[in-house]
């Protein structure tokens, strides 16, 4: 009876090694942290890079074509979730590389930075394999909980521990939303495991719709869609740059991935009640995260509208219900990540006597003073705003086509007009770079920074766009392995 | 098929050309002198390259055959494809696009601020415009159509006039607002027709696949982009804006060759998928191009603007275009095609005249010249002829054009072709005005006193131009016989489902 016990475990725990490698590496960096002190924040910066270079690496490498259900089916392991997970692993790296970086130039070295970006994975990954709603609230909390610590990561600055309290504040709210959405689905359905959930929620009345009304607000809050948006553009303000883009790019696809495992999976039957509310929280978002960023100045706070609209086609692609919505989901969040770390690293080069600026007029003339910085902006800014030839054109036109295949197509004539206001703002910013007399020349930024953003638009145009059925592929696969 | 690949080769040269300028600013950080003339002799070898292997294609295309040729096909993943092709109409207006492109880098030697990024923007557009023409699936008819915004956006932004910034954005919101409710229609075809490829799509259509209240909202999005593009009465207003702020090459392909993207897709999309509905529009088609035609005139003729003269006048030309595409019959879609290659010839011609004169004066003002023909007797002279060309004079490409549609238009509809046919006189009232306040007169500007003829390079802009244009004009069998099939193959489509 034990040794069964005992030989079931620990054929489990081969199917995460991905989340032991990076708690692993989190609790023993701890350690070594507390005993060596910040002196070492580079060394462990890169070995939690390479950690999640290699987490991604076992992730990819260990999808299997059926789902494959661990821990007495409270997780699951499947095509979906190995593919979520990889990219979340690399686009965390991507911007822990990029943090490492600034921080070492302000001399603000923290040992704690890689932890966090560590733990905060492992919550990803949790997430995005959970198969019952108390892992799926674990996950989310180990996730959100670091991220808020991350929030205020510069302590000693009024912004960031506005922006970190602001967060955790908020955030508990939606969390509290979301956990009583799940008490009462549990109550009308008598379980927490999705897979008894997916078998009873259609007979659970209005109690289960009730609570997974509940339970979408809560995560349209953590995927900052609208109108629970309210707190995204304060913190991405507030937190130190590097941050942002660690909030910007990995938690969002980890969000959207979870939302989808939800939709998808135990209420797949609701499907004619939930698609209403996510067709609203689509159109919302699209819509004021276009208008509402036209006001902008301030590039932090226009990122992060940019990033509501966006969230909004992410969504639009879920509403669909079908299995081309849930890869569309996908491929959008993975075209949209190097394009958003991209824009981060050329903000994180602003940066003139020593200080960051991070307003768009600061940008002015870029392109005479720093030709190859606006370059690249130039590209991945033409990319957001979704013009062809660029990949983010694809991923919105994966969106459009899993929307109106599902017959929703108000939905994507409000996302198609939207996109032309987005633009107006992205053009502007575009124009400020090309037009406007040059302002004073940033300092050289470190290798990284023109690293990062090289290796983001290489991906925007034209790797992704060559490359662009292969990604189309994996995620049709990822989706049709996992919700059949 | 061929072993090579002579379209792509064709189309994505300039885009090699672009790359080969990107390299060399790298290596050599743009420092040292002479880069920039470097560049500018790459962009024009390889403008001319482009132009030497499009005339080779021309020798594997067999202009008797209707339907598509020198096909590649290439899975590319998503349902989508990359499916290139040409029929004689597209084979045509990339001949022009191949023509024009190199007098428009001469016409660019004396741009001198961030020539390596200006000569790229120029080459990436001049494949984009290909692709245009080349693609035979839908999406990426659509990737090519859209992406020459970019270059066009900062072309204008950046090189541009005084009001530019404004210019910029209008042109670019301006089109993408149609532009993006067309992607959801063609999304939407696409997934009905369950094919991205044109003729496939095309073949669905002609078996009846849209119903006729699902074809009026096609059409209405197909409509708002081309309308925008072409530009139809009352979109139109961006043009001006555009052009008169745009540098003069810029000038040149908006004129020349991106309007005709509006043209080229009624004829490719809206006529043979849309049939019941374009027979429904065609009233109001006929009267948006009527009025294109007499406003646009009448407010040509108001202007102070030389370029924006041109512009309005390009407006009303477009109003022959799109009336005779929604003629529905050979001899106006022949027209159509004809006014469309002429067009480009002579508007883009008159682009470069206003280009020879602002590169010496610096100003676009009717009233700061006059007399010009004493200092400038050849410049003159080949002014008038184009002003000629313009008002539709027999013996130039644009009498062609104009005749053949009123011809087409005549039996469908009487009192448009009589509307259409006061647009031709009241051209020539603003085409000779202008004519004779900038040539004619006594030479009163003082700054004029200095203002020299044509230099060699704007002879070699020039000549191919002018031959050009009486080679249509007196020969005008040549094109008409080459777009003959594809006009048939058009038409015998929308005529079955058309009712006639």
């Amino acid at each position: 009876m034990e040794a069964e016990l005992v030989s079931r475990l620990s054929s489990d725990l081969v199917w995460i090694r991905p989340e032991l490698l990076l708690a692993g590496f989190a609790l023993s960096a701890t350690l070594v942290g507390a005993w060596l002190g910040n002196r070492v924040t580079g060394l462990l910066s890169g070995l939690c890079a390479l950690a999640l270079v290699v987490a991604a690496f076992f992730a990819w490498q260990m999808r299997p074509a059926e789902p494959h259900l661990v821990f007495n089916g409270t997780l699951s392991i499947d095509g979906f979730s190995a593919y979520a997970k990889t990219v979340i692993a690399l686009a965390a790296a991507a911007t822990l590389l990029l943090g490492t970086d600034h921080f070492a130039r302000r001399n603000e070295q923290r040992f704690e930075f890689p932890i966090l970006i560590a733990l905060s994975a492992v919550g990803m990954f949790v997430m995005v394999s959970a198969n019952d709603l108390i892992t799926l609230y674990v996950g989310l909390e180990l996730q959100s909980l670091a991220a808020y610590v991350l929030a205020a990561f510069r302590r000693d600055d009024a912004r960031s521990s506005e922006a970190g309290l602001k967060y955790f504040v908020l955030g508990a709210l939606a969390s509290g939303l979301l956990l009583y959405g799940s008490s009462l689905i549990y109550g009308f359905t008598g379980s927490v495991s999705f897979d008894i959930i997916a078998a009873s929620a259609s007979e659970g009345g209005l109690g289960v719709i009730f609570g997974l009304v509940f339970l979408i607000c809560g995560l349209a809050f953590k995927m900052s869609a609208a109108p629970f948006h309210m707190w995204t553009p304060d913190v991405y303000e507030g937190a130190p740059t590097p941050i942002t883009a660690f909030f910007a790019a990995a938690p969002k696809l980890a969000a959207v991935a979870l939302l989808a495992r939800v939709l998808y999976g135990p209420f797949a039957g609701l499907e004619d009640q939930w698609r209403q509310v996510i067709m609203a929280l689509a159109g919302l978002s699209l819509l004021i995260g276009a208008f509402i960023a036209l006001a902008q100045t301030n590039i932090k706070r226009l990122m992060a509208y940019s990033s509501i609209h966006n969230m909004g086609f992410a969504l639009m692609a879920l509403a669909a219900g079908t299995e081309k919505g849930a890869s569309a989901a996908l491929i959008y969040m993975t075209i949209y990540l190097p394009t958003t770390i991209g824009a981060f690293a050329g903000i994180l080069a602003m940066r003139r006597d020593g200080k960051d600026v991070e307003t768009i007029e600061d940008l002015s003339g870029l392109a005479s003073r720093k030709p190859w910085l606006a370059m690249l902006l130039t590209v991945i800014f033409f990319s957001v705003a979704g013009i062809p030839p660029l990949a983010g054109f694809f991923g919105k036109l994966v969106t459009f086509q899993a929307a109106l295949d599902a017959g929703l197509w108000p939905l994507a004539v409000i996302a198609a007009l939207a996109t032309v206001i987005s633009a107006a703002y992205y053009l502007n910013i575009i124009k400020v770079m090309w037009v406007n007399p040059p302002a004073p020349a940033f300092q050289s930024s470190g290798p990284t920074i023109a690293m990062t953003a090289g290796f983001a638009t290489l991906l925007i145009f034209p790797v992704l766009v060559v490359g662009f059925g292969w990604v189309e592929q994996a995620a049709m696969l990822a989706a049709s392995s996992s919700f059949p | 098929m061929n072993g090579i690949p002579i379209l792509s080769l064709m189309t994505f040269l300039p885009a090699a050309g672009a790359l080969l300028i990107l390299a060399a600013r790298w290596s050599s950080s743009g420092q040292h002198s002479g880069h920039d003339t470097g560049v500018k002799w790459i962009a024009f070898i390889v403008t001319l390259a482009t132009l030497a292997l499009n005339l080779v294609a021309l020798t594997q295309f067999d202009a008797s055959q209707p339907g598509f040729q020198l096909v590649e096909r290439v899975a590319w993943g998503a349902g989508l494809e990359y499916h290139m092709g040409v029929d004689q109409m597209a084979m045509a207006l990339i001949l022009l696009t191949n023509f024009l492109m190199p007098l428009c880098i001469l016409a660019s030697w004396n741009i001198e601020k961030q020539v390596s990024a200006y000569m790229m923007l120029f080459l990436a557009l001049h494949t984009l415009m290909q692709g245009v023409f080349g693609a035979m699936d839908i999406v990426l008819f659509y990737v090519f159509f859209e992406a020459g915004l970019i270059p066009m956006f900062i072309l204008i932004g950046v090189w541009g006039g005084k009001n530019r910034v404004y210019a910029a954005f209008k042109f670019f919101l301006y089109t993408l607002i149609g532009s993006v409710l067309m992607l959801v229609a063609l999304i939407f075809m696409a997934i009905m027709a369950k094919s991205t490829s044109i003729p496939d799509i095309t073949a669905f259509a002609q078996q009846g696949g849209f119903s006729k209240n699902l074809q009026i909202w096609l059409w209405l999005a197909f409509f708002a982009s081309f309308a925008v593009k072409m530009p139809m009465w009352p979109v139109h207003t961006w043009l001006p804006d555009a052009h008169v702020e745009a540098p003069t090459a810029a000038s040149v392909i908006l004129a020349a060759v991106l309007l005709k993207m509006g043209g080229y897709g009624f004829l490719r999309f809206s006529l043979p998928m849309f049939p019941d509905a374009s027979a429904y529009f065609t009233p109001l088609v006929f009267v948006m191009s009527v009025i294109a035609i007499i406003y646009a005139s009448l407010v040509a003729f108001r202007q102070t603007d030389i370029k924006k003269l041109i512009a309005y006048s390009s407006v009303a030309h477009m109003g022959f275009v799109t009336m005779g595409v929604f003629s529905g019959t050979e001899q106006g879609v022949q027209g159509a095609i004809f006014q469309m290659l002429s067009h480009g010839i002579i508007s883009g011609a008159l682009f470069l005249i206003v280009g020879v004169i602002y590169d010496r004066m610096h100003t676009r003002e009717i009233a700061a010249y006059g007399g010009l023909v004493h200092r400038m007797p050849v410049y003159a002279a080949i002014f008038l002829l184009f002003t000629m060309g313009n008002v539709g004079l027999p013996g130039t490409s644009g009498f062609v054009g104009e005749i053949l549609t009123m011809v087409g238009t005549f039996p469908v509809n009487a009192w448009v072709t009589a509307g259409a046919a006061t647009g031709v006189i009241l051209s020539a009232v603003y085409a000779l005005t202008l004519y004779r306040k900038v040539a004619f007169g006594k030479l009163e500007n003082p700054a004029l006193a200095t203002i020299t003829d044509l230099n060699a390079r704007e002879w070699a802009m020039f000549v191919p131009l002018v031959v050009g244009t009486l080679v249509l004009g007196f020969a005008p069998m040549i094109a008409l016989d080459f777009t003959k099939a594809s006009t048939q193959a058009i038409l015998a489509g929308y005529d079955v489902f058309a009712g006639r």
